[in-house]
């Protein structure tokens, strides 16, 4: 780790401000990305501006239609919230499938997100659910948001405050975790809304995407054997050595059919 | 006062105290005056010639006190690192044993080989100085897998290596095989590979060295199975050190299985700057660092042939291999994949004529050697499948066929035509006890449950014997050792009758402490608690071997039952003398010396004392003081084993193989501590379920990067991809080992990856599959689905 300048401010607009002024600084949240990245000297911010001391950034809300969830709030709140688990226990269920207890109890919604990796959970939550991504200046609908591999939306000294989340009619997750990192090698998220279907896909290409046949099919008939047919198209997939694009592409379909499964049991 | 807590009994482990308190003291909790950080360059390349390295950036950064390359061991006319093993050719014609720079000269040969070590006043600072450093590489096309290395046109690693082939070794008797495939009713063929494994011990490499100018004396602190070992190859072949100038101290290490067992070009490397800077350097390996540094496991592609008369009897078993050695030969290297590979090909079967040839082949790869099980893993793994193999294409049960042609137990003593001679073992014996405890009889209930869920059930067996206890030195000579396998201990009986063990076995996890502790209670009647082993530490311990090929109970677990021996021998010296009786008819009994057929008796404790206060003592037969030591070197290798049943689920959806439950029942000879042989147990089992199912070193071919370099992409086995395991043991006792031990370190490892795979293999059999290559990761059954063939049940 190369030594760096550390800040911990207590208001949003300081925390702005100190990410503009200083060239080559970076937020941090629960850090369980950006300090392996230091450990290993393969990112090297001059300095880190701390986001555990801002007011309000932490917790769970009920809006009605909605649910918001502070940036700073930690998967393994999420995972045992009472609140998550009645509204939308598929997401509950997200958080709780996410790494190990530790990486749980430090890492952060919106450290997720922002990070965007392309095997992330949240990104296929926060996208299946059309969720909005609310933050120091504006507000983003998760299909303008994630812009593939480690790419969003976010400009330079933009903080994520909250993520504020659809309560779907029905929804489920299935992951199939990468045998040695247990990321998503393949997630798929399902959502059922008055509207129609939302199915956000994960791990199997460069960013988090949404497959429009899936939930086209879904909408007419929210049942697994709905998709079972459907293959997707295996270029843009991942390859490397654990699964190559088309193994991936036959996940999508097979965790697409289990977390339907999922959202009707 | 404690108690005696003998053999057979299972007492916590005396070690835990300290471990599950956080006392330990491994090399990196270990600070000395003055200390500096060594970090070292690594190639970035798998294959490149050294066109120039420019220090003068790395040296002006700041704390840097020195930078080291290739170029200063070859102006200090240093060694290169050795190995302990020369094998030959089936002419006679010894190995190729290209040089092994402690840095790279010239030429780098994997992506790790080390080019320089940095020297600063912190890590940071030598972290940040050895991103400066210049090295002018002009890259070469790597080759990483043994069967391109041995093509004509491929990169060749070593001038004076064609096709990269350092032996063509073989073993058995060619002639006798042929003639026997002649006369077959049927010939089962397997081709195979035995995939690449990283150890990952949970403590990272680590050393520390330094140098007293007062004395002319170095001392090294490193993560060692075996300390005097280092201290002999590093000081006499690579440093021109007079071994009474070195110190090698092995203190708490936190696991070994193998990747420890080495002398590595680190230790020798900050050992000579101590001396060069005249101040302590540390070196610590980060993770990342040991995947592309410690060395590796296994690496085999295999043709098999097994020739059979019509009722299913093994004629001759046939055996090529191509091993991987990597960039250059490491301590055992070329030892494993032919000495403790070729001679287990019998296993527990009567086959007449065996014929193994292996070539080792150098690659762009970190060099193999030894890991938990070491050769005995893939010989079991080719003998076990291609049994399962002939089996299914002649319409024969598989443990019927196991059956048919299983050594009995009455035929021990049994002579292999593999060079190996079984003492004892009841290898039916186990496989009786196995399939009550795994509950096969009720397998196609269980079968038919899984189906019903849409899953396809497996089981499979291995039925094994391997060869430990390294080694008979005589014998090992033979084959090419270049150090004897001896093992040593000395017992030293304190003036209050407590004692202090010293051995040279190193115990990093295996319970030693508590283990040698019980055989001295046992046979000493002297507390458990007032026993004390003492091991790492070349000052303080006599010449000793160290720890690996599952040898510390059976080699130097017998060297200490000899020293114990010693110790009541001349108790009943002194206690005939204070007892005036004749020394005939003294007797030891539960750590009491007795005149047989008396009441006068003294207690161990007495006697220790009368040795140490020689008053009324027979100083002129006998010299005070109550200490003795034995060297053991075993007459034969011990053979433990048994069979191993596993269980499996696979899901055709993806390709998913579940273990659901594990059966093993080993005989292992006599059990010191049930409660530490069944630890041994579970962790070899487990170790051999990541070969089968998880784990996997792959390289690219061309560029020979590591692209399983880290715990993200290389997978180790965890508690929820395990059952609850059943283990027992079925034992024979060894006939050639004081105790009647064989040993149990490597079992599980050496049984379990045959059985996974055979049980995968039975889960998909109805769909055509009859191979399944390790790792069987979700990926690969998936494909070998979508290949079958049958069509899979509709989804
Ligand atoms: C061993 C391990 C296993 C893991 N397994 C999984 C897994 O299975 N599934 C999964 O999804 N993830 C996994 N993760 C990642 C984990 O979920 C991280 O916590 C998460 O990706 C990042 O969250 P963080 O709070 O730790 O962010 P940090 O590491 O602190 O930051 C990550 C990045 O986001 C930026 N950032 C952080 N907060 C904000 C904000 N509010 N606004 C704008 N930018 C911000 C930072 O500047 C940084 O660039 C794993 C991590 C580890 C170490």
């Amino acid at each position: 780790m190369k030594p760096f300048a550390y800040h911990q401010p207590d208001q949003i607009p300081d925390a702005a401000k100190l990410l503009t002024s200083i060239e080559d600084s970076k937020l941090v949240a629960g850090g369980m990305t950006l300090i392996p990245t230091l450990k290993q000297r393969l990112a090297s911010p001059v300095a880190l501006v701390d986001l555990s001391k801002l007011g309000n950034l932490k917790g769970i809300t009920d809006d009605g239609a909605t649910i918001t969830i502070g940036a700073m709030t930690p998967h393994a709140v999420v995972a045992a919230s009472k609140l998550v688990q009645t509204r939308i226990p598929a997401l509950a269920a997200l958080a709780s499938m996410i790494g190990d207890p530790a990486v749980r109890s430090r890492g952060t919604i919106g450290g997720s997100v922002a990070n965007n990796d392309p095997a992330a959970d949240y990104p296929a939550g926060v996208l299946g659910l059309g969720a909005t991504i609310v933050t120091s200046m504006r507000e983003i609908a998760a299909d303008k948001f994630f812009l593939g591999l480690f790419e969003t939306a976010l400009e330079p000294g933009e903080i994520i405050t909250a993520v504020r989340l659809p309560v779907p009619l029905k929804a489920g997750y299935a992951k199939f975790k990468a045998p040695a990192s247990r990321y998503a090698l393949v997630g798929v998220f399902v959502a059922k809304f008055a509207d129609g279907v939302r199915v956000a896909v994960t791990g199997a290409g460069p960013g988090v995407f949404r497959v429009p046949p899936m939930e086209a099919a879904l909408s007419a008939n929210f049942d697994p054997s709905a998709i079972a047919a459907i293959r997707i198209d295996t270029d843009g997939l991942t390859s490397d050595i654990h699964a190559e694009a088309d193994y991936r592409a036959h996940l999508v379909t097979v965790m697409a059919k289990r977390a339907v499964d999922a959202a009707l049991s | 006062m404690g108690n005696v807590i003998g053999i057979g009994a299972a007492p916590k482990r005396k070690e835990d105290q300290r471990f599950l308190t956080g006392r330990g003291n491994y090399v990196s909790d270990i600070k000395r005056p003055g200390m500096t950080a060594g970090v070292f360059v690594r190639s970035p390349h798998g294959h490149a010639m050294l066109r120039g390295i420019d220090k003068t950036a790395a040296l002006a950064a700041p704390g840097v006190i020195a930078v080291l390359t290739g170029d200063d061991v070859a102006a200090d006319g240093l060694g290169s690192l050795p190995c302990g093993w020369g094998i030959t050719d089936a002419k006679g014609v010894p190995m190729k044993e290209p040089p092994f720079p402690m840095l790279a000269q010239n030429k780098v040969r994997f992506v790790g080989d080390m080019v320089a070590v940095v020297i600063a006043e912190t890590p940071e600072q030598a972290n940040a100085a050895a991103e400066l450093l210049e090295v002018n590489y002009e890259v070469l096309p790597s080759v990483v897998g043994v069967l391109e290395a041995i093509r004509p046109d491929a990169p060749q690693l070593f001038d004076d290596v064609p096709n990269n082939i350092c032996c063509d070794w073989e073993l058995g008797d060619k002639a006798a095989v042929e003639a026997a495939f002649k006369k077959a009713a049927h010939v089962a063929k397997l081709s195979l590979v035995n995939n690449r494994l990283i150890g990952n011990p949970m403590e990272p490499r680590a050393a520390i060295a330094e140098y007293e100018p007062g004395t002319d004396r170095f001392t090294l602190w490193t993560t060692s199975q075996f300390p005097h070992v280092v201290r002999f190859l590093m000081g006499a072949l690579v440093l021109n050190i007079p071994q009474h100038k070195l110190r090698v101290v092995a203190p708490d290490v936190g696991g070994g299985f193998g990747v420890k067992q080495f002398h590595y070009g680190e230790e020798a490397v900050i050992t000579w700057a101590a001396k060069r800077v005249r101040r302590p350097v540390k070196w610590v390996a980060s993770r990342s660092e040991g995947y592309v540094s410690d060395r590796h496991g296994r690496d085999h592609v295999t043709e098999a042939e097994l020739a059979l008369d019509e009722t299913g009897k093994f004629l001759a078993f046939r055996v090529n291999t191509l091993a991987n050695m990597g960039g250059y030969l490491s301590t055992f290297g070329p030892n494993i994949p032919t000495n403790l590979y070729g001679p287990l090909l019998g296993g527990v079967y009567t086959t007449p004529a065996i014929y193994c040839n292996v070539k080792v082949v150098f690659t762009n790869t970190v060099p193999v050697d030894a890991y938990r099980g070491a050769g005995r893993p893939e010989a079991t793994f080719v003998l076990e499948r291609i049994v399962d193999v002939a089996a299914a294409e002649m319409g024969i049960d598989r443990v019927e066929i196991r059956r048919r042609n299983m050594i009995p137990k009455e035929a021990y003593p049994y002579q292999t035509p593999v060079l190996v001679q079984y003492d004892s073992g009841d290898p039916m014996g186990c496989l009786d006890g196995a399939l009550v405890a795994a509950d096969v009889k009720n397998f196609g209930i269980r079968k038919a449950a899984s189906a019903s869920k849409g899953k396809f059930r497996g089981l499979g067996y291995s039925t094994y014997v391997e060869a430990c206890g390294l080694a008979p030195s005589r014998f090992a000579g033979r084959l090419g050792a270049r150090g004897g396998l001896y093992e040593s201990a000395t017992v030293r009986v304190h003036p209050t009758g407590q004692v202090t063990v010293m051995i040279g076995t190193h115990n990093h996890g295996q319970g030693h402490e508590t283990t040698f502790a019980q055989i001295v209670s046992d046979k000493l009647g002297v507390a458990f608690e007032n026993v004390d082993i003492v091991f790492g530490d070349t000052d303080r311990v006599q010449f000793g071997m160290g720890t690996y090929g599952s040898r510390s109970l059976v080699v130097g677990g017998a060297a200490l039952s000899k020293a114990t021996d010693k110790v009541i021998a001349k108790g009943k010296k002194i206690a005939s003398h204070l007892l005036e009786a004749a020394e005939v008819d003294i007797q030891f009994e539960s750590g009491k010396f007795s005149v047989a057929g008396t009441d006068r008796s003294k207690t161990f404790e007495e006697i220790a004392g009368a040795a140490y206060v020689p008053h009324n003592y027979p100083l002129e037969v006998l010299e005070p003081g109550l200490e003795e030591q034995a060297y053991y070197d075993p007459v034969n290798f011990t053979y433990p084993g048994g069979c191993h049943i596993a269980e499996v689920e696979v899901d055709p959806e993806t390709g998913t193989v579940t273990l659901v439950n594990y059966t093993a029942v080993d005989d292992v000879g006599t059990v010191i501590n049930p409660m530490i042989v069944e630890g041994q147990l579970h962790g070899g089992i487990v170790q051999g379920v990541g070969q089968a199912l998880f784990e996997n070193a792959v390289y690219d071919e061309g560029s020979g990067q590591l692209l399983s370099g880290s715990l993200m992409d290389y997978c180790m086995p965890r508690a929820d991809h395990l059952p609850m395991m059943k283990v027992a043991t079925h034992s024979t006792l060894c006939t050639h080992t004081p105790m009647g031990v064989k040993g149990c370190g490597e079992v599980g490892t050496i049984g379990s990856p045959a059985a996974v795979i055979n049980a995968v293999v039975d889960a998909l059999s109805h769909l055509g599959v009859t191979h399944v290559d390790m790792p069987a990761t979700p990926n690969r059954i998936w494909r070998l689905l979508q290949n079958a063939s049958l069509p899979v049940a509709a989804e």
